[in-house]
């Protein structure tokens, strides 16, 4: 990847961040931490790696996006909103009466979206039977689904995991967003998941580890998880949760709460002195 | 009434499926280690490479089921009724019945009539369960043949299908010229003293719990309810109006079956005494199935009783 387009994806990622500040604060509710963290991987597989045309969201030969970790949605609307599914503006709806967006993503409702995911878990299975359906009509289409660290201790997710295995479905990815942090605490001290690396190893996966905030990891990452050998792909991401928000990150406090007015205005300023930054912009005041 | 060759509904599933996969090639059948039981083995047999077991992962089977329904097929899932709306309901519930997904739940084993394996295998809520949820369709056929009708319609259907059957076999009740429809019922005997609505199993105890009470000079209007969401209003209210009393039979729970569906039903439209005969609010237990359907009051001799309580309370 050369310079130009990592600072390109480092701006769209930016932007997507502040977009998902917007959503969270006008909705008063929802999830910034695990958004923050997953956002750059977001922003990567919408606009590097993924085939999708925003134009025609139901188009059949498309890779598939499952978020899996339903709760980062602000993340995904955000980076579907900049890809260009649907307005920008619309990110001000977030979990408002009559939105697209809903607290978790809809399929039915918002434009993008290709599972319907909330309840942990979940998300993994449908991506496997996506991954097979593709399989099954011979179709070359890549199924990707991001889980959380917390959300690994859903014991589905390893009925999943040892599905796609077994199935040897190798144009399946999970990745695994790996900030570390639950509601009550870290995962660790919670019920550890780990060696996540290892488990998914046990299970007959690849396994890659990279940086959630580094492109050009990212890029070498999937273009291995590309390389076909029959077994899927687990790509377990060390990520900071609210990255990006000075006052988020590493907290576990800003997994589910909206900032107020003065959270917010702080939070978009350092949003905006770094993509001024990234832009070349001379910053004002 | 057709010959009286017996066949369990689990049997006609399995059967249906195997013909409906040549005629229809999106159709994909998944199975949780049960394929020989369930009977979609019929089907693993004749197209091997759209069968696909999940082992004894149900949560799982759900999900993968709704994920193949994204991509364009017809996904069957299958195990029996205890795991299918038991252990993996809210997987139906958020998975495919959120998304409105086109998946069929081939669930078997349903019932008391499962027998010898006793209360921990014998799914009496499956219906409560599933009619929870929006969207979803359930249906209970009554025999093999109306089984394999209700597989076809449900393949023609666009979205959830709940299909429930059972390990017993049952009398046919219906021949090839049986027209079905989903969310339609059937009226299988005239009369205007009571009504008995009847699902499943219960429909063949019914018929003969009508012949008893036709001795003593009571005439049972008898109904087939195969489709327990969307219920059929319209027989149901009509039933209720021109026989003002009903008993419901179905081997499932009182509470949250069809007994439950058509109480709810008609206290809003046309309130008449409603009598459930099913599985009382208790569990199971080991036993020969013939024998604990009538040890549970899922028998003929009960539906009997129960009408000519139902008679007695009406106005």
């Amino acid at each position: 990847m050369d310079q130009s387009r990592k600072l390109e994806l480092k701006r769209l990622a930016c932007r997507a961040r502040m977009g998902i500040v917007e959503g969270v604060y006008q909705a008063k509710s929802g999830h910034p931490g695990g958004s923050l963290s997953a956002v750059d991987l977001l922003t990567y597989l919408y606009f590097e790696r993924m085939r999708v045309d925003p134009a025609n969201p139901k188009w059949e030969d498309r890779d598939r996006f499952v978020l899996s970790k339903g709760h980062a949605a602000p993340a995904l609307y955000a980076v579907l909103a900049l890809r260009g599914f649907f307005p920008e503006e619309e990110l001000k709806t977030l979990r408002k009466n009559g939105s697209r967006l809903q607290g978790h993503p809809s399929m039915r409702l918002c434009p993008g979206v290709d599972m319907s995911t909330g309840s942990l878990g979940q998300g993994f299975s449908a991506a496997g039977g996506m991954a097979l359906g593709a399989k099954l009509a011979g179709r070359d289409i890549t199924t990707y689904a991001l889980l959380g660290d917390g959300e690994i201790q859903e014991g589905q997710v390893w009925e999943a995991a040892m599905f796609a295995a077994a199935k040897g479905l190798d144009r399946l990815v999970a990745i695994v967003d790996n900030n570390d942090l639950q509601i009550d605490g870290t995962v660790g001290e919670v019920n550890s998941p780990y060696p996540i690396n290892e488990k998914f190893a046990a299970f007959g996966w690849n396994v890659l580890e990279i940086c959630a905030h580094c492109f050009t990891e990212m890029e070498e990452a999937f273009r291995r998880a590309s390389e076909r050998n029959g077994k899927p792909t687990a790509i377990i991401m060390k990520s900071v949760k609210g990255k990006g928000v000075s006052f988020m990150e590493n907290q576990v406090g800003w997994h589910g709460v909206a900032p107020n007015a003065e959270q917010y205005a702080q939070a978009m300023a350092e949003l905006e002195a770094r993509l001024a930054e990234l832009e070349g912009r001379a910053q004002n005041g | 009434m057709a010959d009286m060759i017996k066949m369990a509904t689990r049997d006609a599933y399995g059967k249906a499926l195997a013909e409906l996969g040549a005629v229809n090639d999106k159709v994909v059948v998944l199975d949780t280690d049960l394929a020989a039981a369930t009977k979609t083995a019929m089907f693993r047999k004749a197209f091997p490479e759209r069968f696909f077991n999940c082992g004894i992962a149900e949560a799982n089977l759900m999900g993968v089921a709704a994920g193949l329904a994204t991509m364009g097929y017809t996904a069957f899932a299958s195990s029996f009724a205890m795991f299918a709306a038991g252990r993996a309901f809210e997987q139906v519930r958020n998975t495919i019945g959120y998304p409105g997904l086109n998946v069929k739940i081939g669930a078997t084993h349903a019932g008391i009539s499962v027998g010898e394996d006793g209360a921990s295998h014998q799914c009496n809520e499956d219906i409560a369960l599933m009619r929870t949820i929006p969207g979803m369709t359930i249906v209970n056929p009554a025999d093999a043949i109306e089984a394999r009708a209700a597989v076809f319609a449900a393949a023609r259907l666009d979205g959830p299908v709940y299909l429930r059957f059972g390990r017993l076999a049952l009398p046919a009740l219906f021949d090839e010229s049986y027209a079905f429809e989903i969310g339609r019922g059937v009226t299988l005997r005239g009369g205007n003293d009571l009504t008995i609505a009847a699902t499943g199993l219960l429909v063949h105890e019914a018929l003969i719990a009508a012949e008893q009470l036709a001795n003593e000079g009571i005439r049972a209007r008898v109904l087939n309810i195969h489709t327990i969401k969307p219920l059929d209003l319209e027989i149901l209210t009509n039933a209720a109006s021109e026989t003002g009393a009903i008993v419901t039979a179905e081997e499932h729970s009182v509470v949250g079956g069809l007994g439950g569906a058509v109480a709810e039903a008609l206290s809003a439209t046309l309130p008449v005494p409603v009598l459930r005969v099913g599985v009382e609010d208790r569990f199971g237990a080991s036993g020969p199935a013939v024998e604990m359907l009538r040890v549970y009051g899922l028998c003929a001799e009960n539906i009997a009783a129960k009408a000519k309580m139902a008679m007695a309370m009406k106005r």
